[in-house]
């Protein structure tokens, strides 16, 4: 009797140990790189490029990284929103057979898992078949690729939330497929739409191995589609890289940035996915 | 009328497209790298390839041997640390934890899944690094501390927030009644749920390892910072490695003069999709198995 009563006080200890050692390397990680970013972040950071000599400590900031990566991800979430969006539609049981149904939500399981690095290697065989140099528009179309199946998962997950009575109503009432898709379904989903865009859009702006190679990386601010486009996570990468201690300095402070924005979002998408969702119909 | 049944009619027939273009990625991706690798594939083995440790482009060697152990070796570690750990959380989090704290948690590991991968490599950078080199000292180890053990570490912190979420989500699908039904026979809360709970969600929690597994095995900028990237079959965890993804993206895109080199590095990228997928594909049955119930 004694044993098992002992046994259970044993896993609980190390249940409660291994949460309280999850909680501590978060906190962890947010205080070291708030700290460190914190003592070298400044305005001209975030409003200034690269000058002459930025690499060996001159002057300067990264606005052009922010500005970059902010056109990358937004670029890419519209793009792979345009293309998620009907085929998140087309998963409901009155578009597809039941396998076919099952083979996609295997591939977007696939498609889920593949590491980022393979996105991007396949995005440089894409660019240089078509004859495109490292680009924003590369960069864009391989960040598309890679957010397509969150982009999915996220508004299908909602759509499937649907009750059948709803879409039954429509039917009844003599509306065709695609009149209840656009009229029902669709406000059913904006809850997932947003979130979608948004878990996206994270995703997106931190990805920095499928960007490696298709969008390269330019102290300018990008000015076309054609060019290519600095990112923050690359320009953490190359300046952590160096041997000088006022460059690393910049790469925890542009990390900092970029930290900040990636759980902006996250937050921006817990509050607004709560506000649209007020109107759904259980 | 009839317009109506015409526009409902191309709406289907391009929703139709657009599902099957999903479903071409995947072959779409793997066709590419396969074309693209195939060069290096008709002018050696396969085997002399994945088995042969020389790594010397220039010459026109190339064995992926030592990447292979590299990355398998980093993810083992990863999996190691991070498995008994997130196991335990996802226990007490889905069985014992009051549901505010269970909300908490739910936000904190939602933070972990979005801090971008670059974010955690400066992390070890900064934090790890120094550690494990601190470490190595005191056992009296010759380490910089940019080795197996420190991507070892990152990746376990890295796939924590999956194996969590995903084991939760699995242990939800159990029933109340088995949990009440072990209790009414006079079972301690533990041992209800290391019979019942953890007996049933046994698929589940395998398939939340190995989508863990198959995130570290591919997982590339965090490794690529601070596990060192020397290019030999590592001896000891306090050793430099230098997995596949890294060595993908060191080398991609430069020295495309070498011949057969980029051949070679895509192979490299075509081996990862096809593990990492092979695992996924494991995951997404059983998943699907137990959702069905």
């Amino acid at each position: 009797m004694k044993s098992r009563k002992i046994e259970e006080f044993v896993f609980k200890v190390l249940m409660i140990a291994s949460v309280t050692l999850v909680l501590c390397i978060l906190a962890g990680i947010l205080i070291v790189i708030v700290m460190r970013g914190a003592s070298s972040l400044n305005l001209a950071m975030l409003i200034r490029t690269p000058e002459g000599g930025y690499y060996l400590g001159k002057g300067g900031g990264i606005a052009n990284a922010i500005v970059g990566s902010l056109c990358l991800a937004f670029g890419a979430s519209m793009l792979s929103f345009l293309f998620g969006l009907p085929i998140a539609f087309g998963l409901q049981k009155e578009y597809l057979g039941r396998r076919l149904a099952r083979m996609t939500r295997l591939s977007l399981d696939i498609l889920w898992g593949i590491p980022s690095i393979v996105y991007g290697a396949f995005g440089f065989i894409i660019m240089v078949y078509l004859g495109l140099r490292a680009s924003l528009l590369g960069g864009i179309i391989t960040l598309a690729l890679l957010m397509l199946p969150i982009m999915i998962r996220s508004i299908e997950e909602v759509i499937r939330m649907t009750p059948s009575e709803l879409k039954e109503i429509s039917y009844a009432l003599g509306a065709t497929r695609i009149e209840t898709t656009f009229t029902v379904v669709l406000r059913q989903a904006l809850p997932g739409m947003v979130t979608g865009v948004l878990l996206a859009f994270g995703r997106g702006i931190g990805d920095a191995a499928s960007i490696l190679f298709t969008a390269g990386y330019t102290d300018y601010l990008p000015r076309s589609l054609f060019e290519p486009v600095a990112s923050l996570p690359l320009a953490i990468f190359f300046q952590v890289s160096t041997p000088i201690p006022e460059v690393q300095q910049r790469a925890y402070a542009s990390a900092l940035i970029l930290l900040m924005i990636v759980v902006l979002i996250s937050f921006v998408s817990r509050l607004l996915s709560r506000r649209c969702s007020r109107h759904i119909v259980r | 009328m009839y317009w109506r049944k015409i526009k409902d009619k191309i709406a289907a027939k391009s929703m139709l497209i657009a599902v099957a273009f999903a479903n071409s990625i995947v072959f779409l991706i793997a066709l590419g790298l396969f074309i693209k690798s195939w060069p290096i594939l008709t002018k050696k083995s396969i085997f002399h390839l994945l088995l042969s440790s020389s790594w010397h482009p220039m010459k026109g060697e190339f064995g992926f041997y030592p990447f292979i152990i590299g990355t398998l070796e980093v993810t083992a570690i990863a999996m190691i640390l991070a498995v008994p750990v997130c196991l335990l959380s996802a226990i007490y989090l889905s069985e014992y934890a009051h549901s505010r704290f269970r909300d908490l948690t739910h936000l904190v590991i939602d933070i972990m899944a979005a801090i971008p991968s670059v974010i955690y490599g400066l992390w070890g950078v900064i934090v790890l690094v120094p550690f494990v080199r601190a470490l190595g000292q005191a056992i009296d180890i010759q380490t910089t501390g940019y080795s197996l053990r420190t991507g070892g570490i990152i990746l376990a912190i890295m796939v924590t927030p999956i194996i969590i979420s995903v084991s939760m989500e699995v242990l939800r699908t159990v029933p109340i009644e088995a949990r009440e039904t072990a209790l009414a026979l006079g079972t301690t809360k533990w041992e209800a749920i290391k019979h019942v709970v953890l007996r049933s969600a046994l698929h589940g929690i395998f398939s939340a390892i190995v989508l863990g597994f198959a995130r570290a095995f591919g997982e590339t900028i965090a490794v690529l910072m601070i596990v060192g990237n020397v290019p030999k079959v590592p001896t000891s965890i306090f050793d430099p490695a230098y997995p596949l993804p890294a060595l993908l993206a060191n080398n991609y895109g430069e020295m495309m003069s070498i011949p057969l080199y980029n051949s070679a590095l895509l192979l490299s990228a075509l081996i990862l999709l096809l593990v990492v997928s092979a695992f996924n594909i494991t995951a997404h049955f059983t998943l699907m198995r137990i959702e069905k119930r």
